[in-house]
């Protein structure tokens, strides 16, 4: 016999799809099968049953080969080598719940840490640009319910948020909403023909790089001033025609992703569209959204803005937090050699940060917890292994429009594991005994 | 005015958060005093004597007080952050936070800067005989209200987002500078002798920007407006004035759009 359990929360993007149905074994061990989810997502929550899964802590060698240890051992040499470090770096978070990343900022404190998730090679700009200009912004819910003008900029829902364009964004009735896809006007900002812009009913293929030009001239198209003939790429009549059609809507949503963050200009571009949802507010509603990756980078800005005050990139050395990204960012940090330990949890620099970076932290004492084998725990000294979040423990999440949604667990994570939470506790009791607090 | 000098020995393992290298901190001390003066590696706590030779006696005031600091300054931050009054003289490249949140007085570096140079800057001068490098003069993250009062000279190039959020005072750069100039910037003067790249006064409110090279791609939303003859920083000529950033916000001053102007220099 099996048990079907229902409105389980996944936890791969910020999405947080919460209408999954997965099957489990009657005892409550193994999970059997996955409906409902996108590709990646069931991919996800079916890796927790692979037969090679890394289930001990595990330290390297002198001759490469990695040796088990306990998770004692493990908390032990965690707690040590960030206690011993000037400054550590304490990177990642955006892969495991609140719970946990709450034990982190103790644990930041503790020991004078840089706390950084990974919205540094991500949305951070986002951040700065809404420290610098504010943000009008919604919940998805609204955007099914309302929202006539979609415009994504910079970013591949089609395949990044696979299942963002059914649910929330393209082709649900909501209220408001009813005729679907077909009552709302999509406009996609790419310099690449994707899968999303084929869906979209405009496709502005503008010039690489030159997002903060495109977005500036729709402002000057709005307050009906003269535009060059040609800006980014695009004719100058197209712009007015897709500023008309921004105008013109009911509700207007702007989703934007890496392509504007993280090329060229980076928080300009998004000051830049901030401006443009405000502006749009001047003749009809209008809201703008970052589509965030991981499924709790969010939650992890959400718990560091109430314990610090800033969102990531947050520089506890002094015992006081300071923020300045540029400086207190971890490839910044990585690069100039500011920082002389690394402790990595739910993320993966290994496969994101520029190979400069990547070879520091293989030089420097290094811990990563990850349920995963991944290119960050090849590299670092010591691999803790965790049960999954959202798999096999639960805990809170929070989805990219700042909704908290509770995960939940499904299936018993293998014989004798931890969870982050769990070896994060036991990390902060070390260090307190180490520091005799 | 009295003068005391700082030799770095000893270079940190990590980078030194010198903030007390200020004429503040040091007037009315002696060197023995100095010596003891609080800066930071990570979380340790060290005296400015661990890693700097002092010698010689400060002023009364932070007027009266001038600092030279020689050797590599390149893992050194926060340099005369602060200063209200008196004079710095750096003989060596230094690291980020040169100057800033500064008031008052001279800071001169003989060498480099790295980023974050004159943030949030009030009031003085600051003379970089070298490159600078980004966030020049520029706000504070998340502050509204860049620089609003003194000075910056940079003889050689400087970075990306020179003079963001600017309010007041001014800045010349005697070389090349990158992207975002002058970013959101509601005041103050903004003068390139070399070339710009692009995103000139993009959000612009109000100021002026004067470029004396080439600009590789003007923002959509300048317009040009008309030739003038002026006088810039010493030299005449004539420009171009485009006005902009007109997607941006403006006021009305005596019935008249107040926009942000931007001079480019037309070679003869």
């Amino acid at each position: 016999m099996t048990k079907t359990i229902t409105d389980v929360v996944c936890p791969f993007c910020g999405t947080l799809c919460d209408d999954l149905e997965v099957v489990v074994s009657d005892d409550g061990k193994k999970l059997l099968e996955v409906y409902n989810a996108c590709a990646i997502g069931a991919e996800k929550f079916l890796h927790s049953q692979a037969k090679d899964r890394i289930t001990r802590p595990r330290m390297r060698q002198e001759d490469g080969s990695w040796k088990e240890i306990s998770y004692d051992e493990a908390a032990d040499y965690t707690a040590r080598m960030l206690a011993d470090a000037k400054k550590p770096l304490m990177y990642g978070w955006s892969s495991t719940n609140c719970e946990a990343q709450s034990v982190g900022s103790e644990i930041g404190e503790a020991v004078g840490a840089v706390m950084d998730n990974t919205a540094t090679v991500c949305h951070g700009t986002s951040l700065i640009a809404v420290q610098d200009i504010g943000i009008p912004s919604c919940t998805l819910g609204e955007v099914k319910n309302r929202a006539d003008r979609i415009l994504f900029w910079g970013c591949n829902p089609a395949h990044a948020h696979p299942r963002h364009m059914s649910r929330y964004s393209i082709f649900p009735r909501g209220f408001f909403t009813g005729k679907g896809h077909t009552g709302r006007k999509v406009i996609v900002v790419d310099p690449r023909v994707t899968d999303t812009a084929r869906v979209a009913d405009v496709h502005l293929q503008i010039e690489q790089g030159h997002d903060y030009e495109l977005l500036d001239a729709l402002r000057v198209a709005f307050k009906g001033e003269q535009l060059p003939d040609v800006v980014a790429g695009i004719p100058k009549a197209k712009i007015y025609e897709v500023a008309e059609t921004l105008k013109s809507g009911r509700f207007a949503i702007i989703f934007f992703g890496m392509g504007v963050t993280q090329s060229i200009g980076k928080n300009h571009n998004i000051d830049a569209a901030i401006a443009v949802t405000r502006d749009l507010n001047e003749y009809t509603k209008a809201a703008i959204m970052p589509m965030r990756g991981h499924y709790n980078v969010t939650g992890s800005g959400q718990v560091w803005g109430w314990q610090f005050g800033f969102p990531f990139a947050v520089d506890l050395s002094r015992g006081f937090a300071r923020y300045n990204p540029g400086e207190t960012t971890s490839n910044d940090l990585l690069r100039r050699d500011e920082v002389d330990a690394v402790f990595v949890l739910g993320s993966d620099p290994g496969a994101h940060f520029p190979f400069s970076s990547v070879r520091k932290i293989y030089d420097l004492p290094s811990v990563a917890v990850e349920p995963h084998e991944t290119p960050t725990t090849e590299i670092c000294k010591v691999h803790v292994p965790v049960a999954f979040v959202g798999v096999e423990v639960g805990g809170c999440a929070y989805r990219m429009d700042n909704v908290p949604i509770e995960t939940r667990k499904v299936v018993d994570a293998p014989e004798g594991m931890m969870t982050d939470e769990e070896f994060l506790k036991s990390v902060l009791m070390r260090v307190r005994e180490i520091k005799g607090v | 005015m009295e003068t005391v000098t700082l030799t770095i020995k000893n270079q940190p393992g990590l980078f030194l958060e010198a903030d007390s290298i200020t004429p503040d901190a040091f007037a009315g001390k002696k060197a023995e005093e100095i010596v003891d003066l609080p800066v930071y590696v990570g979380r340790d706590e060290h005296r400015l004597g661990d890693f700097f030779e002092v010698s010689g006696r400060a002023g009364a005031t932070p007027a009266e007080t001038k600092i030279v600091v020689n050797g590599d300054l390149s893992r050194v931050k926060y340099i005369g952050m602060k200063m209200t009054g008196g004079e710095v003289v750096a003989n060596g490249n230094a690291d980020m936070y040169v100057g800033a949140w500064m008031q008052g007085g001279k800071i001169t570096v003989n060498g480099n800067v790295d980023a974050f140079a004159g943030t949030g800057m009030k009031g003085g001068e600051i003379l970089i005989n070298g490159n600078a490098g980004n966030y020049l003069g520029a706000a504070y993250r998340g502050d509204w209200r860049g620089m609003a009062g003194g000075k910056i000279i940079v003889k050689g190039n400087a970075g990306s987002d020179l003079g963001t959020f600017m309010n007041g005072g001014e800045i010349i750069v005697g070389g090349d500078v990158d992207v975002h100039v002058a970013t959101h910037a509601e005041g103050g003067k903004i003068v390139i002798k070399g070339n710009a790249k692009r995103r000139l006064g993009g959000q612009m409110v109000e100021g002026e920007i004067y470029v004396f090279g080439d600009i590789e791609l003007m923002m959509p939303g300048f317009a040009y407006r008309k030739d003038v003859d002026i006088e810039v920083d010493g030299t005449k000529g004539l420009f171009a004035l485009y006005e902009g950033d007109l997607g941006e916000r403006h006021r009305k001053r005596k019935g008249q759009m107040i926009y942000g102007k931007l001079y480019q220099r037309i070679r003869a």
